[in-house]
């Protein structure tokens, strides 16, 4: 059943967005951290990197064990590359990419965030 | 000028380009570099990763810009058909012509597809290409839609067929792997490790079929099962094919090349084949009447190419060549080296079988008992690099050679070192790296971090497996210099927490983003944010709701992340008394929330299964009733043990539960380099087990006697005297002081034992600071702690009581739905988290 969940998410490229789903007002977000939106029965972990005035979205799925906590946790860099790290086995993958930076896991889905008008929205493909 | 044409742009044609360029002599040549496929050289060996991203980029040996940058000249896309030898011209399939100097042929082999009946249905697929891997896509796709359940089968049972096995699990199909021989990996596994192994993928959902001969492919125009005899079917609706290689070696054929009876290339030890100006590279050549189907021999023939062609003929290939392999098969280790199967009449075996842990290792020894002859490693193959570089070097092994299997006994230090090896020994067998070239790019290139070392001497950068040998050749050989490796606390700071915590006092820093602008670099991360946090409230005693994201996660929440992302909730149990009163409150909470509850090492309650969003609910519930955050989520003070002491107890010397309770409540909230727990007995007997806490008190005749820096946990540690039969407030003195310098003192997640193991002059030197104040800073860290004590509050009611903190524990920032995916099962009358998979 796992397995299945992992499916649902496939990284996503700026080109390929068919739908830009509003979440929620940006002031909502944490400044420098994370929180997770709900997208049809997806979720997605959303990170409000203030420092360089950027967002960035994942699945909120870490593949290390399947559990749903990727929004919770500490976001950062790793030579250049923004990451984040799971709040539960400090697991940390590219912001960017979604690889797995301190291992071999596999990578995490990432989907594209615009900001318009305080809102944040994320590009999902279907 | 001249010119090499190299035909073939696969990995060792690609490394072949590398090396060649990389060399000084290289720029009187042109390379012209044919390649079929319609992209650029890509990382074959990775190929599987290919249905995780479907990014053919990310595999790329080099951009298609490298190449130009290098001055090689790529034609991909455009198939050489024909060499005309004796005019030194090559004829590509839209009929152009090219002349060369030197010919390198590195076509490399095509999948080897048996001849069985019905293999050109639709649905039968080989696993080769990224092309062969979108094709598989397609047809699975169409498959899923007619059918969510469908099965796949993998025809062949070794290293590639794994793979693709893994590629039919990614692509949500039910995965089946078929093979001829009665065993898994037959060229690398005996039957007891190809066993482990199936039970290992059997567990993760592989079906396994061996010592299966497929009769015909079954199906009208598209496959819908496979025949292995009369009555034994297995109804699949794909098929992919891994049942070996075959060298691409047409082109040596119809040129008239010395080949091989049974196809291939022939070359000799220069990589040369019958043809003066031709040489053949990677899984076409035939070498010592072999063709080797591993990465790290096709790279070593293109070395020696290389170095043959700029006339440095004194480089050959090696007589023998090393098949050891490591790697992860979806996820399972799985390695052999040297001789894995040996008869009996060669030598010994040792085995350590596991199947409960899906483990196997096994070693071959000499009869002598003298040398490592090889091995088998499944399930985990930390082992592997140090074995397989004594097996290389043939050291010398133990006498018992079970040490080098089982794991080091308590006390004993683990067989060899990799300073131990010789300097020939190759450390990274991808890039022909040696111990000697690693050590020297340290000690004579000025090269400092395992990073440098990499770019350097290219060591680590193939499939990465030496890496942890590597950081200990380039961490001892910096030792053997006599530098110290600065301690810093990530690549942000380029401080230790000593200095940071100076620095953050000194220019009275409050806020981490300035820390970072005025002293660091980058955007921080993981470890450099909780170790910045811990600093703030060291100093400041702000608590980890005002920086909420430089916090790590648990303090963020204020809470225990558990397994399945739910949380426990402790409140704080001085000395670990409680009243009835209080036991049912938190008895009835527990009940509301259906929480499972649990008594702690510590001597309080903990309560797990908490929702995000549930956790200031039940703290609301437990304020009302009169209980504060007990931090066990914090690099802070946990519990101060007590036993009954004098009041009850009638060999008791003081009163150890009031002095506990007195000494929590001085300590809760100050957070510090890692956790630290207290322990107070009521006299020697030491039911309260102070000597194994950070501090701890045993009332004695006459006084207190006060021990520091113990712990249990891993490395368990017996605290030590700091003084003898002191009264109650010169106890507590000493402590404040002992741990406000352990404060300011100890580097990132370093508990009190270790800092004392490291501090130089150890615990006599304590003693100085704290107790004769030999540093003059007693009245500081008196006031400092002072401050701690005086400011300290409730995180938890400041949590509560303010709506903005409270936002931020809901799951879902746009709904007001939980996380539906949290599952837990009973457990005697209680629950627990579904088991992970």
């Amino acid at each position: 059943m796992i397995h299945t969940i992992l499916k649902e998410y496939t990284t996503t490229s700026l080109e390929t967005v068919s739908v830009w789903f509003k979440a929620a007002e940006t002031s909502k977000f944490p400044k420098n951290g994370g929180a997770c939106v709900k997208y049809k029965n997806k979720q997605i972990a959303v990170f409000n990197f203030t420092r360089e005035g950027k967002w960035y979205a994942c699945q909120n799925l870490c593949p290390h064990k399947m559990e749903m906590v990727l929004s919770r946790g500490m976001i950062g860099e790793d030579m250049g590359t923004p990451k984040v790290a799971c709040p539960l086995h400090k697991n940390t993958f590219s912001l960017e990419t979604g690889e797995n930076l301190n291992g071999s896991l596999d990578a995490i889905a990432t989907y594209p965030v615009k900001i318009e008008n305080g809102f944040v929205y994320i590009g999902f493909s279907e | 000028m001249k010119t090499v044409i190299v035909i073939g742009n696969g990995m060792v044609g690609y490394k072949f380009c590398e090396k060649f360029v990389a060399k000084q002599e290289s720029k009187n040549y042109q390379i012209l570099v044919f390649g079929e496929e319609p992209r650029p050289a890509y990382d074959r060996v990775h190929l599987s990763e290919y249905f995780e991203n479907q990014d053919a980029k990310a595999l790329e040996m080099a951009s298609a810009s490298w190449y130009t940058e290098n001055g090689i000249q790529l034609v991909i896309g455009e198939r050489v058909s024909d060499i005309h030898r004796e005019d030194k011209k090559i004829i590509t399939a839209k009929n152009r012509e090219f002349y060369y100097d030197y010919l390198v042929l590195a076509t490399g082999s095509s999948a080897f597809v048996p001849p069985i009946k019905g293999v050109e249905k639709d649905g039968v697929f080989v696993y080769r290409t990224i092309e062969d891997l979108e094709g598989m896509l397609a047809y699975a796709a169409t498959l899923k839609a007619k059918n969510p359940n469908a099965k796949a089968a993998v025809l062949g049972g070794g290293l590639l067929g794994l793979e693709a096995g893994k590629a039919v699990m990614d692509m949500g199909l039910e995965p089946h792997i078929v093979e001829f021989a009665p065993k898994l990996m037959p060229r690398q596994l005996d039957s007891r490790s190809s066993q482990v192994l199936q039970l290992k993928l059997e567990s993760i959902g592989l079906h396994i079929h061996l010592s299966k001969a497929t009769n015909q492919i079954l199906g009208d125009k598209s496959i819908t099962g496979l025949e292995f005899g009369e009555d034994d079917v297995l109804d699949v609706e794909m098929l992919i094919i891994s049942a070996g290689i075959r060298p691409r070696d047409e082109l040596g054929k119809a040129s008239g090349l010395t080949m091989g009876v049974r196809g291939g290339i022939v070359v000799d030890n220069k990589m040369l084949t019958s043809d003066p100006s031709i040489y053949a590279i990677g899984e076409i050549a035939l070498y010592n009447q072999m063709i080797y189907g591993l990465v790290a021999p096709g790279y070593e023939m293109a070395s020696v190419a290389v170095d043959q062609i700029l006339g440095k003929t004194e480089s050959l290939m090696a007589e023998e060549i090393d098949m050891s392999t490591k790697l992860k098969l979806i996820g399972v280790d799985v390695a052999s080296f040297g001789e894995p199967f040996m008869p009996a009449t060669k030598g010994h075996s040792v085995i350590f079988e596991n199947k409960t842990q899906y483990l196997y290792k096994r070693i071959n020894v000499s009869l002598d008992g003298k040398k490592l002859l090889g091995g088998i490693l499944v399930g985990d193959a930390t082992d592997y690099n140090m074995l397989h570089q004594i097996y290389l070097n043939g050291m010398a092994i133990p006498s018992d050679p079970s040490k080098l299997i089982l794991p080091a006994s308590e006390g004993g230090a683990s067989f060899g070192s990799a300073m131990d090896l010789p300097d020939s020994a190759v450390i990274c067998s991808c890039e022909a790296v040696t111990k000697g070239q690693v050590c020297c790019s340290v000690k004579d290139d000025g090269n400092e971090t395992v990073k440098d070392v990499a770019k350097a001497t290219k060591a680590t950068t193939g499939c990465g497996g030496c890496k942890p040998m590597v950081t200990d050749l380039v961490n001892e050989t910096l030792k053997s210099l006599g530098k110290v490796v600065k301690e810093r606390i990530c690549e942000h700071f380029d401080y230790s927490r000593q200095e940071l915590y100076d620095i953050v006092k000194m220019k009275d820093i409050h806020d981490y983003d300035e820390l970072l602008d005025t002293h660091g670099k980058g955007n921080g991360c993981e470890i450099c944010k909780p170790v910045a946090a811990s600093i703030f409230a060291s100093i400041y005693n702000e608590t980890a709701n005002k920086q909420d994201t430089i916090q790590d996660s648990n303090d963020r929440f204020l809470a225990n992340i558990q397994r399945n992302g739910t949380y426990s909730v402790v409140p704080r149990v001085a000395g670990g008394e409680i009243t009835p009163n209080q036991m049912i409150a938190m008895g009835r909470i527990a009940q509301k929330y259906d929480l499972y509850t649990k008594i702690t090492g510590g001597q309080r309650i903990d309560m797990f299964g908490a929702k995000l969003h549930e956790l200031p609910l039940i703290w609301e519930e437990l304020i009302a009733e009169g209980f504060e955050t007990g931090q066990a989520y914090g690099k802070s003070l946990r519990t101060v043990k007590s036993c009954v002491g004098s009041t009850w107890c009638r060999y008791g010397m003081d009163e150890s539960v009031s002095f506990a309770i007195e000494i929590e409540n001085r300590y809760k909230g100050i957070r510090s380099p890692h956790k630290f727990k207290g322990g107070v007995s009521g006299c020697i007997r030491e039911c309260a087990e102070a000597r194994g806490k950070d501090f701890g008190f045993i009332a004695v005749e006459g006084g207190w006697n006060i021990y520091i820096c113990g712990n249990g946990g891993a490395t368990p540690k017996h605290a030590v005297l700091l003084a003898e039969k002191v009264d109650k407030a010169t106890a507590i003195k000493y402590v404040d002081r002992f741990l406000m310098y352990y404060i300011r003192t100890a580097q990132p997640l370093m508990r009190t034992a270790t800092w004392l193991d490291k501090l130089e002059g150890g615990i006599d030197y304590v003693k100085d600071v704290v107790i004769n104040d030999c540093l003059g800073i007693v009245d500081q860290l008196d006031n400092e702690m002072q401050y701690m004590v005086d400011t300290y509050k409730c995180e938890w009611k400041e949590a509560v009581e303010n709506p903005e903190i409270r936002a931020k524990y809901t799951h879902f920032i746009n709904s007001e739905e939980t996380d539906e995916n949290i599952e837990f099962v009973s457990l005697r009358e209680q629950k627990m988290p579904a088991p992970w998979a």
